[in-house]
């Protein structure tokens, strides 16, 4: 019953494949799309502190905290440029996102 | 260590579950409701391992500001989330089969891998025993010293997306009269009244 690095690890593959799975299913709506994101940033953050841990090594949580910075200012940035978005265009819908087509 | 394992399954179990439920909710309300609990499990993941002071810091952050931000956008803007949620059906074969791939991949990495012998010769900065230094100043012992350009570099990234956030959001409305300060601060005597001298029974012309 010893719960190993494996063990971290998996759940952090776990959490990986679903947040690309939820970028698949929810191809339409870009909220859903940026949580999903944070949902991969976080299974990199258990990886990382999974290593730093099992391994002895403090610097995988100190690359760690600069990850969870950029998770946080990403964030931000993608709901600002989202609500910026909204007030032009009306409409969040990513198909509707081609104003660069021409 | 039978705690350990319970409290590992628990929060690894919360956590897929949670992620699972992200990705699935028809209300986005509640997908990021789910978002702080796979967040909030995680930390205690994080704190299971031994990371005290980033698990709490997982907490303050994403709980505190990022999916606070997410409900106040999700519940700021009038968008027709029906309308968004047609056609998931449709790309769920195809999502499910890379999904499949994706994690039979990740699992077999998992499974196969094993350190190499010089890692441990290259830890730079070992954890020193909890009992004797707690993870927070461990973790502060080398951010503020050896780290100090990452943790001034966190600041920058930081500051720059407040400013970037605030210009992309920012608008001011043109129709609209606003206070200006310095011109009331600005008015003396001399400019604000005149004085006149009104002869009796003719008024002002």
């Amino acid at each position: 019953m010893t719960i190993g690095l494996g063990h971290y690890l998996s759940v952090a593959a776990i959490v990986f494949t679903l947040a690309v799975l939820g970028i698949f299913l929810n191809r339409k709506n870009v909220i859903i799309i940026l949580m999903s994101i944070e949902l991969i940033l976080l299974s990199v953050n258990i990886n990382l502190v999974a290593f730093s841990t099992f391994l002895g090594d403090i610097v995988g949580q100190v690359y760690a905290l600069i990850v969870l910075t950029v998770a946080a200012a990403e964030a931000a940035i993608g709901l600002a440029i989202l609500v910026a978005y909204f007030r032009n265009r009306g409409s969040i819908a990513v198909e509707d996102i081609d104003l660069l087509k021409g | 260590m039978i705690l350990q394992a319970i409290f590992f399954y628990l929060f690894g179990g919360i956590t897929v579950a949670s992620a699972a439920m992200v990705i699935t909710a028809r209300n986005p309300v509640h997908s990021v409701l789910f978002l702080i609990l796979a967040f909030i499990s995680a930390a205690g993941l994080f704190i299971l391992m031994g990371a005290e002071f980033l698990g709490l810091v997982l907490v303050f952050v994403y709980v505190g500001a990022v999916a606070l931000l997410f409900l106040s956008v999700v519940m700021m803007l009038d968008i027709d989330f029906t309308e968004l949620k047609r056609g998931v059906l449709s790309y769920l074969p195809i999502g499910a089969l890379i999904g499949a791939v994706l994690l039979v991949e990740l699992l077999v990495v998992v499974g196969g891998w094993a350190i190499g012998p010089d890692v441990t010769k290259a830890i730079t900065a070992p954890i020193p025993q909890p009992s004797e230094i707690h993870n927070t100043k461990a973790l502060g012992l080398v951010l503020y010293t050896q780290y100090i350009y990452f943790f001034q570099t966190a600041g920058v990234i930081l500051l720059v997306a407040m400013i970037g956030a605030i210009v992309l959001t920012l608008h001011h409305k043109q129709n609209i009269r606003r206070q200006n300060i310095a011109g009331q601060v600005a008015r003396s005597k001399s400019s604000a009244i005149e004085i006149v001298k009104v002869k009796s029974g003719q008024g002002l012309p």
